[in-house]
């Protein structure tokens, strides 16, 4: 295991403030997909170390159930599928599918009630003690694992891999990989484990497709397959990307308190400035109104005493034209009195 | 002339009555097998589809239908339009009684509905978009239903108290449309973790900000397909100020949803292009992308433009309804059509008719709650003992 | 660099948890800052 190898093993996560590897001591399962022979003897181990789970109604070793391609369910962690690639080896190729345990897990950034964990052993862990049953886990998830318990009425739970973290704390391994015959299963240090694969592919190179799937899908996984198959082959997934799930909506929750800081600034000052502009508007209307009450009232007095005067001298001049006309009255009939 | 504020003769076994009864009846059963079978009683979820009809419809245009609470009220008191005054209190009503109706949909679709208050008081999950989401809602919930109150406190002839509230009126509108803000454009957010489950076409960085200003649209026009409706079933109820300002707040808020639908489609249409979409106009799932953009944000959008033009207050109402559906079915698109676009045929969804009953249920009840209140409530009149200048 | 964080998760939970408390913090502060400048106004009126 060389340094460099060691090195680029590590995938780096940005974050603001630097990068992120995970769990130095971080344990994970390598799955050899060239070594599975699909005797389900993983799936046996993990109904019987889980109390939890059912035994199926088709027994293990019953070759039909693997005519179906099956995905987890609320009574099953992990299932072996069977692919038959044409374009690889006359036998089909058989596949184990769980949860993956990722380094930065979507379900886990998903969680509004932080139920679920990234251990330090690696194992990503649900606590159903404080679970809503909102389900939006199961929609982040990109690899479709966690299921519901939707014929539960009172306490649903979601099902998903543990990883066996009570054994791992134990010491013990997981009970997949005690059982597996074919060693398809090895767990160890993700590190090493990567270190391992990588040095699987480099010694056998027409055996291997030259690609750790984990290795950096969605910012990595514990769970780490090598495959012969090409893995798109196999029901994996391959247009993921490497961005983790947290990256994806950081962008988002980050604009939250900006909105909160501006929005309450922006919109008071927007009130405080259409009221100042009503305000000013009926300060002005009122003025113009005050002064175009004024003007004619104004206009209305000068009236008055222009058709007073007028009036005034219009009387005057009828006292003065009556007088003139009784003068010259009397005076035409003291003329007449006179002759 | 009939006084508002008396009740007209609604007899007991009206026509809405008996259809809004029967619906409760059958939706208290549907109740009743929800709570005892659990969630796969009733629905067609799975565990490749853990969100359905509920979340779709009930949730997502649930909340984009009850925005006409803060579109409105940011109009009238922050930006200060008291032309649009008499649209206020049925725009507020409808936005508590839509939220509170989401809140009962939510009782329904989540596995364990006591444990609702959990992230708040117990267990905060702070990194998921969908504890803004509750978060948000919850408060804006408390704002809304605080801005409805004095409507029933003037009912109840409580002087004091609707005082103190009324006063809060600014301050309450500012943070619910803060709280709108961050809620709405939220809802866009929680598909932002699942690139690899949701169409091209609809999937984009700016989810959330597509949401925020659809639902600045849906509000604008909910307010008036309600308004619209409420005038065939409540005109009895309506003073003088409202219906002589119906067509002002129709013309007005038109005007307003012409910009908003405009600048959607613009924004849309820059989203293809950031992300080199265009191709996939082709397809089939392109051609329902175009259905929606071309015939229920576009056309409306001109329908509005035209209609404002002309003075044609009818042409506005169509273009509203047209508007309203147009975000179901955004809304419907992204939850149910686009999301696990690629799973086989097999493995997509439909709803369980009694998913869909529950919804009809719920919206029945809020339906139901409206007519109580507006028949007995100063909402479409103002209080004579109340009568403030405005 | 990374502060004892070990993931972007652990990074977001601690930075989130925080910037909540303080925009709720900010919401509260600016109910009393708005009280402030409008008491004063409505002396005026």
């Amino acid at each position: 295991m060389t340094a460099a190898g060691a090195a680029m093993a590590v995938p780096k996560v940005a974050g603001a403030y630097g990068e992120f590897s995970g769990h130095p001591d971080a344990y994970g399962v390598l799955h050899d997909i060239t070594l599975c022979i699909g005797c389900r003897l993983c799936e046996k181990a993990c109904v019987e170390v889980n109390d939890d789970l059912p035994m199926p109604e088709k027994p293990f070793d019953d070759e039909s159930v693997l005519e179906k391609r099956r995905r987890t369910d609320d009574k099953t962690y992990t299932v072996v599928n069977r692919y038959d690639v044409e374009s690889h080896q006359n036998s089909p190729v058989f596949r184990k599918f769980q949860c993956n345990h990722c380094m930065e897990p979507a379900c886990m950034s998903s969680c509004f009630v932080d139920a679920y964990s990234k251990t330090p052993e690696g194992a990503v862990v649900y606590d159903a003690s404080v679970c809503v049953g909102c389900r939006y886990c199961i929609v982040a998830c990109p690899f479709d694992v966690p299921t519901y318990e939707y014929n539960d009425p009172l306490e649903p739970k979601v099902m998903k891999c543990t990883l066996c973290h009570p054994r791992l704390l134990e010491g013990k391994l997981p009970g997949c990989v005690e059982a597996c015959p074919q060693e398809s299963l090895l767990f160890g240090r993700r590190e090493d484990l990567i270190a391992v694969a990588r040095e699987r592919i480099r010694k056998h190179p027409d055996r291997y497709i030259d690609h750790i799937y984990g290795e950096h899908e969605m910012g990595g996984t514990n769970w780490l397959y090598i495959s012969g198959a090409p893995f798109e082959e196999l029901g994996f997934r391959t247009d993921l990307g490497t961005a983790p799930a947290p990256k994806l909506t950081s962008g988002a929750l980050s604009a939250v308190p900006i909105i909160v800081g501006v929005w309450p600034a922006l919109l008071g000052g927007i009130y405080v400035m259409t009221r100042t502009k009503e305000k000013t508007t009926t300060r002005e209307k009122d003025s113009a109104v005050r002064e175009a009450i004024e003007t004619t009232q104004a206009a209305a007095d000068e009236a008055r005493k222009k058709a007073a005067e007028k009036g005034k001298a219009d009387k005057e001049k009828a006292v003065e034209l009556a007088v003139k006309k009784a003068l010259e009255k009397t005076a035409k009939e003291s003329a007449e009195e006179g002759s | 002339m009939s006084e508002p504020g008396t009740s007209v003769e609604r007899p007991l076994l009206s026509p809405f009555n008996i259809i809004a009864g029967t619906i409760i009846l059958v939706g208290l059963w549907l109740s009743y097998l929800r709570f005892t079978g659990g969630l796969g009683a009733v629905t067609n979820l799975d565990n490749n589809n853990a969100w359905g009809f509920w979340i779709g419809f009930d949730l997502l245009c649930g909340v984009a239908l009850a925005a006409g609470g803060y579109t409105t009220a940011a109009a009238v008191e922050v930006f200060g339009m008291k032309k649009f005054h008499a649209a206020l209190r049925p725009a507020l009503l409808t936005g508590f009684l839509g939220y509170s109706m989401v809140v009962v949909a939510l009782l329904y679709d989540v596995g364990r509905p006591w444990r609702l208050p959990y992230p708040f008081v117990l267990s905060p999950g702070p990194t998921s978009v969908l504890f803004e989401v509750g978060a948000c809602v919850m408060l804006y919930l408390i704002v809304l239903f605080l801005e409805f109150s004095p409507m029933a406190l003037e009912w109840l002839g409580e002087r004091k108290l609707r005082r103190v509230l009324v006063r809060m009126t600014l301050l309450l509108t500012i943070f619910g449309i803060t709280l709108s803000t961050l809620h709405q454009s939220s809802l866009g957010a929680l598909f932002l973790i699942v690139p690899s489950k949701l169409h091209p076409l609809w999937y984009s960085s700016y989810l959330p900000v597509f949401f925020f200003v659809s639902s600045v649209a849906a509000g604008l026009s909910m307010v008036i397909f309600e308004g619209t409706l409420a005038r065939r079933g409540f005109a009895d109820k309506m003073d003088e100020e409202h219906k002589r300002t119906a067509d002002a707040v129709v013309l007005g808020f038109g005007k307003a949803a012409a910009f908003v639908l405009a600048a959607y489609f613009a924004i849309k249409v820059f989203g293809v292009a950031l992300d080199d979409n265009w191709r996939l106009l082709a397809t089939n799932y392109g051609l329902w992308f175009l259905l929606e953009m071309l015939g229920f944000v576009l056309l409306p959008c001109f329908l509005f433009l035209v209609g404002v033009r002309d003075l044609n207050p009818t042409l506005i109402r169509w273009a509203a309804f047209l508007t309203v559906l147009g975000i179901v079915l955004n809304r419907l698109s992204i939850c149910l059509i686009a999301f696990n676009w690629q799973l086989p045929q097999a493995d997509r969804y439909f709803p369980h008719w009694m998913e869909i009953g529950i919804s009809v249920f719920v919206v029945t009840v809020g339906v139901t709650a409206y007519r109580f209140i507006v028949t007995r409530m100063p909402v479409f009149y103002e209080h004579p003992d109340f009568s403030e200048g405005h | 660099m990374s502060e004892g964080f070990h993931s972007l998760q652990e990074f977001m939970s601690y930075t989130k948890g925080m910037l909540y408390l303080l925009s709720v913090g900010y919401l509260v502060a600016f109910v009393f800052f708005w009280r402030y400048l409008h008491d004063r106004e409505n002396e005026d009126d």
